[in-house]
């Protein structure tokens, strides 16, 4: 009985450590996506590279691909740029960025420096198709599937963790 | 007088300072700009994420405010803006957030903590009433005695050490 005096606050530290513990170690920048299992939101905005020619999710239908938000005043998109590179060179999937809330000149300029992973870009000026997609920090990524379902969302630069342990199975799953 | 003056002064002066730079396009109706303050007050601003949209100056901020203030324009329901934002932000974005399996933890949580502490703590002043009490009784005759022998013989005891 005595034993029962010590071991109960005991009992409540080990439970809050635990709890503190696993608040630390999540991080609160990844809030979890309400659109995974929904229809991507669809939109028709003009190309960057192509003032002329429009884009909208619909021309995708039927293709796995990946819809990729960067802007040339994002610094870690510059941290993923080089995976989105190396995933165009193996075809691994079509990636289609969107280019968010930037001027056309400096987008351009950034992918001729930098690289152009992309099928093609679109250009949310605005950031109005950013809203739709609930985008809050550039980059983000969404994995989509042949119906226009999101089914993977990457918020932050894609790490090769990431790649190899959750996107590539998942397009496998997907293509397969 | 003199330091009320001072203190009205800089007041005055502070205010400017104080006052949020707001994004330019505010609404020229100030019952829309009210409502938009009430619906923003309630929503997370998911780029500064302890600071509510309504605080914000984030550019995302100032974009979903943008955002609010044309839904207001095109006469929807404040339920109807929150319901905006939660399809886009999810459950994260409202302060108050629904009562769900994902939540019960959060809301109950602190109920539970205090219900339980409070019986913690009547349990624990109950059992210590019932525990009997210490008190002195007067020495019986032969406890007496047993003293005075004991003072008697204080001379040959070894005096105890202070």
């Amino acid at each position: 009985m005595k034993a029962l005096k010590y071991l109960v606050p005991l009992g409540i530290f080990v439970v809050l450590v635990v709890f503190l513990a696993m608040g630390l170690t999540k991080d609160p920048r990844k809030v979890p996506s309400p659109f995974i299992g929904k229809s991507a939101p669809a939109f028709s905005i003009p190309q960057l590279h192509d003032e002329k020619a429009v884009f909208s999710p619909e021309q995708m239908k039927g293709k796995v691909w990946m819809l990729n938000v960067w802007a040339s005043w994002c610094v870690s998109c510059r941290v993923e740029h080089p995976i989105l590179n190396d995933m165009n060179r193996r075809g691994i999937v079509p990636i289609v960025g969107l280019n968010y809330k930037d001027a056309r000149a400096d987008a351009t300029k950034w992918l001729q420096q930098h690289g152009d992973p992309y099928a093609l870009s679109a250009w949310d000026f605005d950031g109005k198709v950013g809203i739709d997609y609930g985008v809050y920090g550039a980059p983000e990524t969404f994995l989509i599937d042949k119906q226009g379902v999101i089914r993977y969302k990457h918020i932050g630069p894609v790490t090769p963790e990431a790649l190899e342990k959750t996107l590539l199975p998942l397009i496998k799953q997907l293509n397969g | 007088m003199k330091r009320l003056l001072a203190l009205a002064l800089a007041a005055a002066l502070s205010a400017p300072v104080l006052a949020k730079i707001e994004d330019k396009s505010v609404a020229a109706d100030p019952a829309v700009e009210r409502r938009l303050k009430e619906i923003s007050d309630e929503l997370r601003c998911l780029v500064c994420q302890n600071q509510t949209i309504s605080d914000s100056d984030a550019p995302l901020a100032v974009d979903l405010r943008t955002q609010i203030r044309k839904m207001i324009d095109a006469g929807k329901s404040d339920e109807e803006i929150r319901a905006y934002m939660v399809d886009r932000y999810g459950d994260f974005v409202l302060y108050r957030p629904p009562f769900n399996a994902v939540t019960a933890l959060l809301w109950v949580g602190p109920g539970v903590l205090v219900v339980g502490g409070l019986a913690g703590l009547v349990i624990m002043l109950r059992r210590r009433k019932v525990q009997p009490e210490v008190t002195a009784s007067a020495p019986d005759a032969g406890k007496l005695k047993e003293i005075a022998s004991l003072l008697e013989s204080e001379g040959d005891a070894p005096t105890p050490r202070r």
